[in-house]
């Protein structure tokens, strides 16, 4: 156990510090003036897309975990914001590198760490949440073609992207996991119907996406025919992993902090009452333990050692935590809390509530908390599968 | 960076569980819980023979001079063992004396403690946890007057470290006259926690000035998390071991998913828990800033997760989980102590909000 950081680390979080202090007219609560440019000179100083090979347009560092997780701090500490995260950065390109052909990654690296290709993901289907690989969108072969029908669902930036990976049945005969490919949709194909999905939040973060006989040239798959569900899986932990960022609920806690110490009801601070506080603190403690667990995981990665359940977890605890911290934000407020649109009383924007309700949504997807139980108690515990239903 | 235990810690932690399955069986438990006048010697003997008695002893006062962290993790392994040994004294007592000590004071009584022939207790439940029933010290003249309840070891302690109502802290002599000890029967039958009635007893000042409590407290609070974490990880081994064997419906219970996802629950709530206490248990030595909020934090977290694993460990193992057959009962209450020795949760998340001027 040693937390202390070496020089060489200590002087690289100050050239971070350095440049988010000298670029503060860049960017304002959390997001950025000119999000293309700013991910422009992310890239450029290797703030995103930093293990990224220059030849496909990243930065082209050595991975280094302790400085991603400098990185990471410091934007945080800062409010700074990231630069492009969505999932055709976070997922998509970190799959084309892995198990893409070199033209795949030639062809649609670059412009998606640019910006310029938004990409949304189509996994889930009305049929196929929880058991995602009973997928029934299928492609049937027509030339060099592939004829697709079927629907997905969740697919959160579909109206606004120029392009899809999804997982498409293209292997009839074959079995549930093996009959599955990932495949690359342009979203302009005449057949696909693109209808918001309006959520408890107001707003419609989500999509339905329909196809009706849309044509995708069998080229754009990836990883091979009937290997898109191991192609998935390779990102599909990196998104566990992202659900659950300690550094993101701890950011949420000292906000939560801070509205405690300043709001009031009959005059009293919110933290001078006995049980806020107290329900404050019990999750304060929760918050260090996840901390803690993460930096651990990270020791880990660095020393290649397996991390068990303290990984396993991550996902469940994060996205309960998250969670949480809304629900006494609200109760904190009481009600002002209820308070959600334009108003003189409302607080930090509605945010509170926003995030009381989408993070709901968190906790289900992603693999649901009950499903994330599935892999704790078999994978982290050894216990049994549960059996199938004999036939009826 | 480096958030992991050494390749020496791993190997101490492997060593002394094996230690004690052999010092401190379940068998030997039983004993010692159901006979007052066994003391568990040669429970003792055998962790002084490992070293224990010395281990955050300096070398040049015949101990090992470890951490901290060291101290926790054998502190987590007596909880697994649900060992009879009042070891928070083992700590609390050298810590007391190289924090607050004369020379003269580490030259006599750290050599012994090193070696295990004199065993110390820390009497410093009052000003921490809350006086109960008019309990309090109070120094006059060199001398202690009042009671102090609560206090693990207490019974056998050849040294007394003792809070009085100010906080200050005094060395008193285990053989010195006016001292009365009475035992405080609990429902863990693997600790002996001692009521001390002091009639005008002789006691030695220690320095180290109003932080010696705080250190005092800090570390007793980061030993009773450690403790607890091990006990809890038993629980749960234990439980998802039966939960694979145990067959009802045709089927292991373990393949049921309302009894995976009560194991699973109980994992996700107690590995962080094992992160907590490590880093509270460093910071005591390498991060003083830290060093009491953290270890608050793990006593509070603990005593919360080990409660939820006693009940839910035993849960899953139906009604043998009740019985004293299975001796699952020992961690429970185990855990049942530890939630409240040197605060409840509720009082320690108060003290955590303090730290922090989050409270008055």
């Amino acid at each position: 156990m040693d937390l202390n950081e070496t020089p060489e680390m200590a002087a690289f979080r100050g050239e971070v510090r350095g440049f988010l202090a000298a670029r503060r007219d860049d960017y304002a609560a959390g997001a950025a003036k000119d999000p293309k440019a700013w991910q422009q000179t992310l890239i450029a100083h290797g703030y995103a897309a930093r293990t990224i090979p220059r030849e496909y347009g990243g930065y082209g560092a050595e991975p280094d975990i302790l400085k991603s997780r400098i990185i990471a701090e410091e934007f945080i500490a800062a409010a700074a914001p990231r630069g492009i995260a969505n999932q055709g950065v976070s997922m998509l390109v970190p799959t084309l590198l892995e198990v893409g052909s070199e033209e795949q990654k030639r062809r649609w690296v670059e412009p998606t760490l640019k910006g310029e290709i938004v990409w949304c993901q189509g996994y889930s289907e009305p049929g196929a949440g929880s058991d995602l690989a009973n997928l029934q969108t299928k492609a049937v072969e027509d030339g060099k073609d592939f004829i697709i029908s079927g629907s997905k669902i969740w697919t959160s930036t579909a109206h606004m992207a120029q392009m899809m990976f999804a997982l498409i049945r293209t292997e009839r005969q074959a079995a549930k996991h093996e009959g599955i490919s990932y495949v690359l949709i342009p979203m302009d194909t005449p057949g696909i119907e693109v209808r918001p999905l309006k959520t408890m939040t107001g707003g419609s973060e989500f999509n339905e996406v329909f196809f009706t006989d849309v044509r995708v040239p069998q080229a754009n798959v990836v990883g091979g025919r009937g290997r898109g569900w191991f192609v998935a899986n390779t990102t599909l932990k990196h998104e566990r992993g992202m659900l659950g960022d300690p550094n993101a609920t701890e950011a949420r806690l000292i906000a939560l902090i801070e509205l405690m110490k300043s709001e009031t009801v009959d005059g009293q601070k919110i933290i001078d009452n006995p049980i806020f506080r107290d329900r404050l603190m019990q999750l304060q403690g929760r918050v260090l333990a996840m901390k803690f667990n993460g930096l651990r995981l990270l020791t880990a990665q660095l020393t290649r050692e397996p991390a068990g359940i303290a990984g396993l977890i991550v996902k469940l605890q994060g996205c309960e935590l998250n969670h949480q911290l809304a629900a006494l934000a609200i109760d904190a407020l009481g009600e002002l809390g209820i308070l959600y649109t334009d108003g003189p009383h409302l607080r930090a924007n509605g945010r509170w509530q926003w995030n009381y309700m989408f993070d709901l949504g968190l906790i289900i997807g992603g693999g649901t908390a009950q499903i994330q139980k599935n892999i704790i108690s078999e994978r982290g515990l050894g216990m049994p599968r549960e059996p199938k239903p004999a036939a009826a | 960076m480096d958030f992991a235990l050494t390749h020496d810690q791993r190997l101490m932690q492997v060593s002394l569980v094996r230690t004690l399955e052999q010092a401190s069986s379940l068998d030997r438990v039983r004993r010692f819980a159901g006979d007052l006048k066994d003391k568990g010697a040669d429970v003792w003997q055998a962790l002084v023979e490992f070293g224990l008695a010395g281990i955050v002893v300096p070398e040049e006062h015949g101990g090992l001079g470890l951490t901290m962290l060291d101290a926790a993790l054998a502190s987590e392994a007596l909880g697994a063992a649900v060992a009879p040994v009042p070891f928070m004294g083992v700590v609390l007592g050298p810590i007391a004396l190289l924090r607050g000590g004369s020379p003269e004071q580490k030259a006599l009584w750290l050599p012994k403690l090193a070696s295990g022939e004199v065993m110390a207790a820390a009497a410093i439940s009052e000003p921490i946890a809350g006086a109960r029933d008019g309990a309090g010290v109070t120094a006059s003249g060199g001398k202690l007057f009042g009671k102090a309840l609560f206090v693990p070891g207490g019974m056998a302690a050849g040294l007394l470290i003792v809070a009085d109502t100010g906080g200050r802290l005094h060395l008193v002599k285990g053989d010195a006259a006016g001292l009365t000890r009475t035992l405080m029967p609990g429902i863990d039958e693997t600790r002996r926690l001692a009521e001390l009635n002091f009639d005008s007893v002789e006691a030695e000042p220690l320095g180290g000035g109003p932080g010696l409590l705080g250190a005092l407290r800090d570390a007793g609070w980061v030993l009773v998390a450690a403790d607890s974490l091990g006990a809890a990880q038993v629980m749960l081994d234990k439980a998802v071991a039966y939960a694979k064997e145990r067959r009802q419906f045709d089927r292991v219970i373990g393949s049921f998913q309302a009894v995976k996802h009560m194991c699973a629950e109980m994992a996700a709530e107690l590995e962080p828990c094992r992160s907590l206490v490590w880093y509270a248990a460093y910071a005591f030595d390498a991060a003083p800033d830290d060093a009491s909020l953290m270890a608050a934090h793990a006593k509070a977290l603990t005593s919360e997760v080990g409660r939820f694993v006693a009940r839910t460990a035993t849960e899953v193992h139906g009604g043998m989980g009740i019985t004293d057959l299975l001796g699952l009962h020992f961690w429970f209450k185990r855990l049942g102590l530890n939630r409240q020795l040197l605060g409840g949760p509720e009082r320690v998340r108060e003290i955590a909000a303090r730290l922090q001027g989050l409270a008055a």
